[in-house]
Parts: C-alpha cells; sequence; structure tokens
C-alpha cells in the first residue's frame, strides 16, 4: 500500500492534495480501497497472532520464533485479537464495506453513493475503532484476552480478566466500528433503492448487491441488541453497575443472548456477500445464465429471516431450559435448508457451461467446496444432543474456519482476482494467482482436519499448554500438523501480495472489459474516474445473459441497447 | 424513485435505533418480570416529573409536526421560530431530569446501588443523550431553514425527533408507572 501511496503523492498534489485525493475523499471506490487495505493490514494482525499461538500449541513452551516466549495472559490476549481482527477489522470491512463500497454504485450505474459524506465518515469511524483495538496492545495489562465472544464474568470484572484497560478498550473499539457500519449500511440500502440506472428493476440488480444490501439489513436488525449490551457491559466495567452479575440480581447469560442475538446473523451478514461474490465469478466464468435468479434472493431473504431464530444454539451448555435447546435445535437445522438450496443452484449453474479455470473461477469453486464441509459439519452442533459433546472442542473450531476461511478468504480472493482489473486497470498474473489458490488451498485443509479429529479426541479449546493434559498426549501430532499447515498457508501469502503489488504497477492493461461479462461496472473504464461512466448507462436486461441463442457473441452486457441484436456495442476503454 | 433518499435514510436510522432500545428495553423488561422487589426502588422516582416530562416532549413533537408545517408552505422563518420552540423543550426536559437526578443520586440511588437504578440510568441516559444530539442537530436544521434553504430537513429532523419522543413513552410506564 505505500509503495502505491507514495507513487501518488509524487503527482497528486498539482490538482488535489494527496490527503485530500486519498484520505479525505468522499468517491465510493476509493473509500472501498481504504476499507480493503485497511482490511488486508489488519489481517496481517490477525495473521501474526495466530502464528504465534498456534507455535505455543504444536511446541508448548519454546521460545516462538518473533515473539518469545508464550505466557498463558499473552496466549490468551491473543487469541482474542485473532478472533476479533479477523471478523470485525478483516471479513467485515473486506466483504461488506470495501467489496460493498467499490461495487454498488458501479454495478447500478450510479456516479457515486447518495451520502458521500456519511460514507467518508464511517470510514473514519471504522479506522478510529482499529487504532483504539491497536492501542489496546500498548496499555497496561495488555489487550483484551477474554476471547472475541467476551462472556461476562471474565470481560466484566478486572479482577477476572487482569486487564482493565485492554478489556474496555476493546469494548469501545468493537462498539465504534459497528457505528461505523450502521452508517455505511444506511448508505448503502438508500443507494440501492433510490440510486438504480434507468432500466434497472429489483429483478436486474446483480446477486452480489442483493446479497450486500441484504447483509446490511442483516446486520441493522441484529447489531442493535449488542450495542446495548456493550453499553451495559461498559458500565458493568467501570462504571460498578452489575447488570450480568449475578450477585446483584444481574445475569450472565443474559450476555450471551444479546450477544448471539447479534452472533449468529453476523455469520450470514458475511456469508451472503460471499455467496453473492461467487454467484458473480460462477457465471461469468461458466459463460452461463445464473440458474434460478429468483429463487437464489428468495432464499437469501429466508435464510435471513430464519438467522434471527437459531442463535441459542450457542448456548446449549450454558443452562438454558431444554425445551428451548429443543426448540433452537429445529430451527438450526431449518436453515440448512436454503443454505443447501443455494449451494444446489450453484453447482446447476455449472452444468452445462463452458466453465473456464481462471484464477476467480478455481477461489470461487473452492468457497462451495470448502464452505460445504463447513455447512455439513454444523449439522453436529446444530442438534443439542451432539453439541453437548463436542461444545468448545476444536470441533467447533474447525466447523467455525471452514465456514469463516471461505467467507473471509476464499470469496475474498475470487472477489479480488475477479475485481481487480477493475479496480486498478491491470490483470493480476495468472500463473502466480493459481500457485497462490493452490497452496492456500491445500494447506487450509491441512490445517483443519486435523482439528476436526483432535476436536472429536477431546481437546477442549482456549487451553494454553497441551502437556498438562497427558490423556491427550496422542493428539499432539495432530497438533504439529495444523500448525505446520498453517506456516505453509502463511508462507504462501507473500506471493499473493508480491502479485497485487506488482499487477498494481506493471500487470497487462486491463481495458474496460476483459472477461466479457454483463453487468455495468464493465461498462466503465478501468479504473473508473471519478463519476464513474463518461455516459450513464441505461439497461435493458438483467445481469446473467450469457451464451443468449442465436447472438454472435456469448455475453449480452445490461446496458446494450436492443436494437442490434447481433454484437453488443463497442466497449468504451 | 420512492421516499426522497434523506428521509428514507432517516427512517433507515430511526429502525436501526429502534433495535438499540429494544435490546435494552427487552433486558429490562424480562429482569422486571422475575424481580418483584424492584417495584420499591421504582416507588422512590417522581411520576409528577416523570408525567410533566412526558407533557414537554409531547408538546415538542406537535411543535415540530407545526414546523413541518410551515416548511411545507415554504415558510422558513416560522419553521426555524418553531424549531427553537421544539429545541426550548427539550432543553425544558433535560432541566427537570437534571433535578431529578440530583434528588435521587444525593439520597444515595445511585446507577450502582441496584439494578432497577442502573437500568434507570443507562436507559434515561441513552435516552437523554439522543435528545441532546437531536437538539444539536435540530439548531442546525433551524438555521438553513431560516434562510429557506434546505426546508426538506425539517420533517427529516422531525421524524427523528418524534421517534425520540416515541422512546420516552415508552421508558416514562416501564421506569416511573410500574411501581
Amino acid at each position: 500500500m505505500s509503495a502505491h501511496a507514495a507513487s501518488h503523492a509524487e503527482h497528486g498534489h498539482h490538482e488535489q492534495g494527496f490527503v485530500r485525493k486519498y484520505l479525505l475523499s468522499t468517491d465510493h471506490k476509493v473509500i472501498g480501497l481504504q476499507y480493503l487495505f485497511t482490511g488486508m493490514l489488519m489481517a496481517l494482525i490477525g495473521g501474526f497472532t495466530v502464528y504465534v499461538f498456534r507455535m505455543q500449541l504444536a511446541f508448548p513452551g519454546e521460545e516462538v520464533p518473533l515473539w518469545g516466549r508464550v505466557t498463558a495472559a499473552q496466549y490468551n490476549a491473543l487469541v482474542t485479537t485473532h478472533g476479533s481482527v479477523m471478523i470485525f477489522w478483516v471479513a467485515m470491512p473486506v466483504l461488506i464495506a470495501a467489496f460493498g463500497n467499490f461495487l454498488i454504485p458501479l454495478m447500478l450505474g450510479c456516479d457515486d453513493m447518495v451520502f458521500p459524506r456519511l460514507n467518508r465518515l464511517s470510514y473514519q469511524l471504522f479506522l478510529l475503532s482499529a487504532l483504539i483495538l491497536i492501542a489496546s496492545f500498548f496499555v497496561p495489562g495488555g489487550p483484551f484476552g477474554g476471547a472475541w465472544t467476551a462472556y461476562p464474568p471474565l470481560s466484566a470484572d478486572p479482577a477476572y480478566n487482569a486487564t482493565p484497560w485492554g478489556a474496555t478498550l476493546w469494548l469501545i473499539a468493537v462498539a465504534l466500528e459497528f457505528v461505523a457500519f450502521l452508517l455505511g449500511g444506511i448508505n448503502f440500502i438508500t443507494t440501492a433503492m433510490n440510486s438504480r440506472a434507468p432500466g434497472m428493476k429489483m429483478f436486474d440488480v446483480p446477486i452480489v448487491i442483493w446479497m450486500i444490501v441484504l447483509a446490511s439489513l442483516v446486520f441493522m436488525a441484529s447489531v442493535g441488541p449488542l450495542i446495548a449490551g456493550a453499553i451495559m457491559l461498559l458500565f458493568d466495567q467501570r462504571f460498578g453497575t452489575g447488570f450480568f452479575n449475578p450477585a446483584t440480581g444481574g445475569d450472565p447469560v443474559l450476555w450471551q443472548h444479546l450477544f448471539w442475538f447479534f452472533g449468529h446473523p453476523e455469520v450470514y451478514v458475511v456469508l451472503l456477500p460471499a455467496l453473492g461474490i461467487v454467484a458473480e465469478v460462477m457465471t461469468t466464468f461458466s459463460r452461463k445464465k445464473l440458474f434460478a435468479y429468483r429463487t437464489v434472493i428468495f432464499t437469501a431473504i429466508a435464510t435471513s429471516i430464519i438467522s434471527f431464530f437459531v442463535w441459542a444454539h450457542h448456548q446449549f451448555v450454558a443452562g438454558i431450559d431444554p425445551r428451548m435447546a429443543g426448540l433452537f435445535t429445529v430451527t438450526t437445522l431449518i436453515i440448512s435448508v436454503p443454505i443447501a438450496e443455494m449451494m444446489f443452484i450453484y453447482i446447476a449453474t455449472l452444468y452445462g457451461g463452458s466453465i473456464r479455470f481462471t484464477t476467480p473461477m478455481l477461489w470461487a469453486l473452492a468457497f462451495i467446496a470448502e464452505f460445504l464441509i463447513g455447512g455439513v459439519t454444523g449439522i453436529y452442533l446444530g442438534a443439542a444432543g451432539s453439541d453437548v459433546y463436542f461444545h468448545d472442542t476444536y470441533f467447533v473450531l474447525a466447523h467455525f474456519h471452514y465456514t469463516f476461511f471461505p467467507i473471509a478468504f476464499i470469496a475474498t480472493f475470487a472477489g479480488l482476482t475477479y475485481w481487480f482489473p477493475k479496480m486498478f486497470g491491470r490483470m493480476m498474473d495468472e500463473r502466480l494467482g493459481k500457485i497462490h489458490f493452490w497452496g492456500t488451498i491445500i494447506a487450509f485443509n491441512v490445517i483443519f482436519i486435523p482439528l476436526f479429529l483432535t476436536g472429536a479426541g477431546g481437546d477442549h479449546r482456549r487451553i494454553f499448554d497441551y502437556s498438562l493434559f497427558p490423556e491427550l498426549a496422542g493428539l499432539q501430532g495432530l497438533r504439529v500438523l495444523a500448525t505446520i499447515g498453517l506456516l505453509v498457508l502463511i508462507a504462501f501469502q507473500p506471493i499473493f501480495i508480491y502479485n497485487f503489488i506488482n499487477s498494481m504497477f506493471r500487470g497487462k492493461v486491463a481495458g474496460a472489459n476483459p472477461w466479457r461479462a454483463n453487468t455495468l461496472e464493465w461498462a466503465a473504464p478501468s479504473p473508473p474516474p471519478h463519476g464513474n461512466f463518461p455516459e450513464m448507462p441505461v439497461v435493458y436486461r438483467g445481469p446473467y445473459e450469457y451464451s443468449v441463442e442465436g447472438r454472435d457473441e456469448d455475453y449480452w452486457p445490461q446496458h446494450v441497447p436492443p436494437d442490434d441484436p447481433k454484437r453488443p456495442a463497442e466497449q468504451v476503454a | 424513485m420512492g421516499l426522497p433518499t434523506g428521509r428514507l435514510a432517516v427512517w433507515w436510522v430511526v429502525a436501526s435505533e429502534i433495535v438499540i432500545f429494544g435490546g435494552i428495553l427487552g433486558s429490562y423488561v424480562m429482569f422486571r418480570l422475575s424481580h418483584d422487589s424492584w417495584a420499591e426502588q421504582a416507588a422512590v422516582t417522581n411520576t409528577l416529573a416523570g408525567a410533566f416530562n412526558t407533557f414537554v416532549l409531547l408538546t415538542s413533537s406537535l411543535t415540530a409536526v407545526l414546523a413541518h408545517q410551515a416548511a411545507e408552505r415554504g415558510d422558513g422563518p416560522r419553521a426555524a421560530r418553531l424549531l427553537h420552540f421544539t429545541v426550548l423543550g427539550g432543553l425544558t426536559f433535560l432541566i427537570v431530569k437534571a433535578f431529578e437526578w440530583t434528588y435521587e443520586i444525593s439520597h444515595g440511588y445511585t446507577i450502582g446501588s441496584n439494578l432497577f437504578w442502573s437500568f434507570y440510568y443507562v436507559a434515561a441516559g441513552l435516552h437523554g443523550l439522543h435528545v441532546i444530539v437531536g437538539m444539536i442537530i435540530m439548531l442546525f436544521v433551524a438555521r438553513t431553514a431560516k434562510r429557506n434553504e434546505e426546508l426538506h430537513r425539517v420533517e427529516n429532523i422531525g421524524i427523528y425527533w418524534h421517534f425520540v419522543d416515541l422512546v420516552w413513552i415508552f421508558l416514562f410506564p416501564l421506569l416511573y408507572i410500574a411501581k
């Protein structure tokens, strides 16, 4: 990023200063890239912390290169930071904010968001929240170590968590981040409702936009109770209230309800945009119409609604009423129906297409395959009976990573490699992209398949040193294997970073529509100028008219008038 | 197409605020149902002051509506004047609140003394914060409205103000009347 920033600083000042153009911009594309780069930098923190604590688990008590000996308190802080950063400061900003900001106006065919300054404020609040979280590394007691779910009493009482400052800063950072995404979400929804190109009806909107807007709605409707809960927890930490303290009549399980009422819809908040990205990539590279466009939307809406009624499956062992556990088992198993339907729809989209195995397509296919494993293993955890055994073991952790890694990384890589030409006007290197793909995917499975086994074998998560449990010593080989998988995974990431930065300046010039895709962003020049389109587009058809019979070209962009059905108009260069 | 963007966005703000207050009030109601002893604590709250404040807030909403009406007719200065009345209502509300809290805190009913009081101060405090924010924005809106500019904002801030009012309509019975 710094190389990118520096090169622009040299020639940026003659019209607009660097600060004005890149830090205080109200242009949705710049804000999208700000979110993207901030998210990628935060991913380095999330990646580094997992490296340190996985090394501790594989080689307990030994010096970890670049860190030193890991203490128990540090271990807790590392795990907490990894979880919080990866979900709140990587998955959310990249999947929703970065892609949402960059794509929504481009794919809807308008010049910017309806509230550009609100958009800028949203990013600034997000940046502030990230800085507050980073600041918590340097306060007395260090960063918060009560896990990303922050269950009280551990999170509420400094006597238990021993991080009085870290816990409060963590809470403030998370709450501020929520406000940032609320502002961004309001902007997304309003823009999608009011600023579509002429002719673009509800069912002409590309799936990824539908998904991001639905995700914003789900986020908006679910995060409120947790914001209320965060305020209550803050008062518990700092001002002597006892909302979550049984001694004063409070209830720690209340926090779990407030947290998971948000926490479970949150899974779908990040999953839906990922599914949207995959839909765009898949249709483009199978040169085929998306199978059952409307069903995808209705399925997503059904998923969004059901996602509000499953949260207590995180609390089967928290002492909730067994009748309630039965109820939530049923709702949880029901939600797998629309998601399974979505998987079938995507596979049906591939069927009979002429598939091109480009790097983005490989990522999209891998998303389906890996997420499927995550979804199927979730059934064991959604059923209260088996969850009692699996709860808080590495099985949960592996399941969770089989859903979130495909969402936060595989789908993101699909989206980044797909829209990179639009973002920077140049192509990424395909060979490096494929090396990075295979290295990442294989290593990912090497990490988490062993963790399913250790979890089923009895490894409880949140254990700092397994050598204290001689009865679990037989699983050490698998733990080491998982850590080796992680090291391989990390070793492959510099290839992507190199490819990304190098292609930004030296990649092949892309042109407006390198993938021969239909949606409106490809009608704009690459990279799109301020205002996006030299001539505002008009929409004549849905987004997935590929391989239409009787046409010479196998694609039919949304903005091309139907008068000349033989050949799409020349793209603006 | 559809609602004007500004108004649409205010509605979405209101929607997200509803779930925030919904979370805190939902938690309060769940606790209240299982803690009969809170009635003794609630007996300390000053129902009369609460009722007066309810009246003040409702009146301030009326002036907000009248301001909207004036703005629709294109009478910016009148809208601004009415918005200032609304701000005055918010100010009165806060002053009464300040007297109440001073009395209660000086008699030992602080935020930490009991869970009822924790909810009382946190929920009403969060609401008070919304009143203050609403007043500040309203002063900005009144300033532009006075020059007959951006008159559509008068309605938008009105929607927000009615929402803040409505939250109080829930808080008043839950915290003051239910004894």
